[in-house]
């Protein structure tokens, strides 16, 4: 009888379905009607029992009698329970008519509740869903090896600093960096183009001015960029004229670009070798530099 | 057993360089039982190959040198990009079937300058602050780009309401565990998607040596070593980021290049110091992409036709066979 089922698996003895927490215990029977383990929840210990459970979506309503309880099988009656709300409800109760009060009542909060997390899954599934992808650590670690040595593989900047300087030459500048050499090459080809004879002439005059001028092209850069240059400036003077401190002077002072003009005839004319002391002020900046 | 002519140490420690050795033909490391003495004569047997190789080399030195003028040109070392696998997609510049192509594909309009680009950066649901900082970032680098953020929107819902803002390309960062680690390029108007997995991203105050903040001006865009029909086409679309004329007196360049199928982006700055040399200083965050699928439409990950997808049993066979 149940009374004595109650007795034994509810309060003194072992039931499986029992678990236990600090606060309350639960009751993991799957037929069980509100998931507490009660006297009057426990479907073992209750000869007549109801509830309402969810499979792919619609409700049905199990009930359990006395008269079946020798047929373990047919123990369990389901009914379908119809979809809409309203009547699923009114079709527990008149499937329920005459059982007692709390089956009723709690099947019936039991129906609700299904109702709406089923709603909930269904709006859930129309949005987005996030997919998780688990990682696999053997792809990841040789992945990241890969696209380390690709790293050292690619010297990015020196890449990168090719590319600038074949745009350089190739002129998508314009007319932006004034490298008179560049230009002057670029004059170069232009007259190559139109008549060899003229451009012979001036080639000429243009090499004696341009052995000039290169030492003077990069006393130019020097106002652009860092000390640095004013190294390189200092010993590739050096190297051609060592007694002159005259280039160096010229550069320190001539802080504007369109001076190449007036320095090339200027320089040309050389045979006449002007040694000037320099001042004391400019090596001790070079050399702040060095 | 058959082992060399010198008294075993007691100790494990490493053998003393032993003269000369000899190792009959028949022997082998491997056959040794004991582990201790195995791997004490694998050593030795380590250390006389690396004298052997060395002997090699030097008399190979002083053949080279008495040759002189007539000795045979050195032999160039073998690289992975050297050994690389021919790939029959490669993009020969003459071709005429690739130039048509690119004439009549999604890209056009922006190569014959009839749209301006305009950038929308989004990322993922609830971005932490990392990637919220890439975001504001990149969008600096980018000219012409906003940043909005996703507040669970379906991006089937956006697309449509960004075609319809004239928006040209769309950027979705994704994040995972606090950083960024993927990145989806769609072509708005109905353009291709390319989904790349993104790693060692950093931030501009992470970069050593950086220079001021990218200022307004429009970079110039380099693309480094994209060679086949796919390299091709991402390449193109990463161009199609960037308005067509760059201000070269901002002096920015924005790279990517390409090496074994890892897609490296760097933002610098430069300076021409004279025709043969160029300063440049990296400003700007930097990233490494790594594709994983190109797919035709606008982003739809169901229905969506794929033009490539990176399969890992298939294309991570080889070594030296990269497809970018």
């Amino acid at each position: 009888s149940p009374q004595v089922v109650w007795s034994m698996l509810g309060n003194r003895q072992f039931c499986s379905y029992k678990m236990t927490t600090k606060t309350q215990n639960f009751c993991r029977n799957e037929y069980n009607l509100t998931g507490l383990c009660n006297r009057s929840s426990c479907p073992l210990a209750n000869s007549q029992y109801a509830t309402v459970r969810e499979e792919k979506g619609r409700c049905y309503l199990y009930m359990k009698t006395i008269e079946r309880a020798a047929f373990p099988r047919r123990l369990w009656e389901r009914v379908l329970l119809s979809k809409n709300y309203e009547k699923a409800l009114e079709e527990i109760d008149e499937n329920l008519i005459y059982w007692p009060r709390f089956i009723r009542h709690k099947c019936k909060q039991r129906f609700t509740k299904i109702t709406q997390y089923l709603i909930r899954i269904r709006k859930l599934t129309l949005k987005r869903q996030r997919k998780l992808v688990p990682l696999r650590r053997k792809i990841e670690r040789r992945e990241n090896r890969r696209e380390e040595k690709a790293l050292i593989a690619a010297q990015l900047d020196n890449a990168i600093e090719k590319e600038l300087l074949e745009r350089l030459k190739q002129d998508t500048y314009g007319d932006i960096y004034n490298f008179p050499i560049h230009a002057f090459d670029k004059a170069l080809q232009q007259q190559d183009a139109e008549s060899e004879s003229e451009s012979d002439a001036e080639r000429e005059e243009d090499d004696d001015e341009d052995v000039d001028k290169r030492e003077f092209v990069e006393a130019e850069d020097s106002e652009l960029s860092d000390f640095e240059d004013m190294d390189k400036l200092e010993t590739s003077s050096e190297e051609e004229q060592e007694e002159e401190g005259e280039v160096e002077k010229k550069a320190s002072h001539s802080r504007s670009k369109g001076k190449t003009p007036l320095k090339g005839p200027a320089r040309s004319k050389r045979p006449y070798i002007e040694i000037e002391y320099e001042k004391e002020t400019e090596p001790s900046s070079k050399t702040k530099a060095a | 057993a058959a082992e060399g002519t010198e008294p075993m140490p007691g100790d494990g420690g490493s053998p003393p360089a032993p003269q000369r050795v000899l190792f009959p033909p028949t022997f082998s490391v491997s056959e040794i039982k004991n582990k201790q003495r195995r791997h004490f004569m694998f050593v030795r047997w380590k250390q006389q190959q690396r004298k052997e190789k060395l002997a090699l080399k030097k008399k190979r030195r002083k053949e080279r040198e008495a040759l002189g003028d007539k000795a045979p040109p050195k032999a160039i070392p073998k690289t992975i990009e050297n050994q690389r696998v021919y790939d029959e997609t490669t993009v020969d510049p003459n071709d005429e079937e690739v130039a048509f192509d690119e004439a009549t594909d999604e890209f056009a309009p922006y190569f014959n300058r009839q749209t301006v680009p305009k950038i929308l950066i989004t990322t993922s649901d609830r971005p932490r602050g990392r990637t919220v900082r890439f975001c504001e970032q990149l969008a600096t680098v980018i000219p012409n780009s906003h940043v909005y953020y996703r507040r669970g929107l379906a991006l089937k819902r956006i697309i449509p309401q960004c075609i319809a803002r004239d928006f040209t390309d769309l950027i979705v960062i994704n994040e995972d565990r606090k950083i960024p680690n993927g990145l989806v390029l769609s072509h708005l108007p109905d353009g291709p998607t390319a989904h790349f997995r993104m790693s060692s991203v950093r931030l501009r105050k992470e970069i050593k040596r950086k220079g001021k903040e990218p200022t307004e001006h429009v970079p110039e865009v380099i693309l480094n070593n994209f060679t086949t029909r796919l390299g091709h086409s991402i390449g193109r679309m990463f161009a199609a980021l960037f308005p067509h004329d760059p201000q070269f007196i901002g002096r920015q360049v924005a790279t990517f290049h390409n090496q074994r199928d890892y897609i490296f982006f760097r933002f610098h700055r430069y300076i021409f110091k004279s025709e043969k040399k160029v300063g440049i200083q990296e400003l700007g965050p930097r990233f490494t992409l790594k594709l994983r699928s190109l797919q035709k439409g606008t982003f739809d990950s169901k229905f969506g036709e794929y033009e490539w997808i990176h399969k890992r049993r298939e294309m991570d066979t080889s070594r030296r066979k990269f497809h970018l």
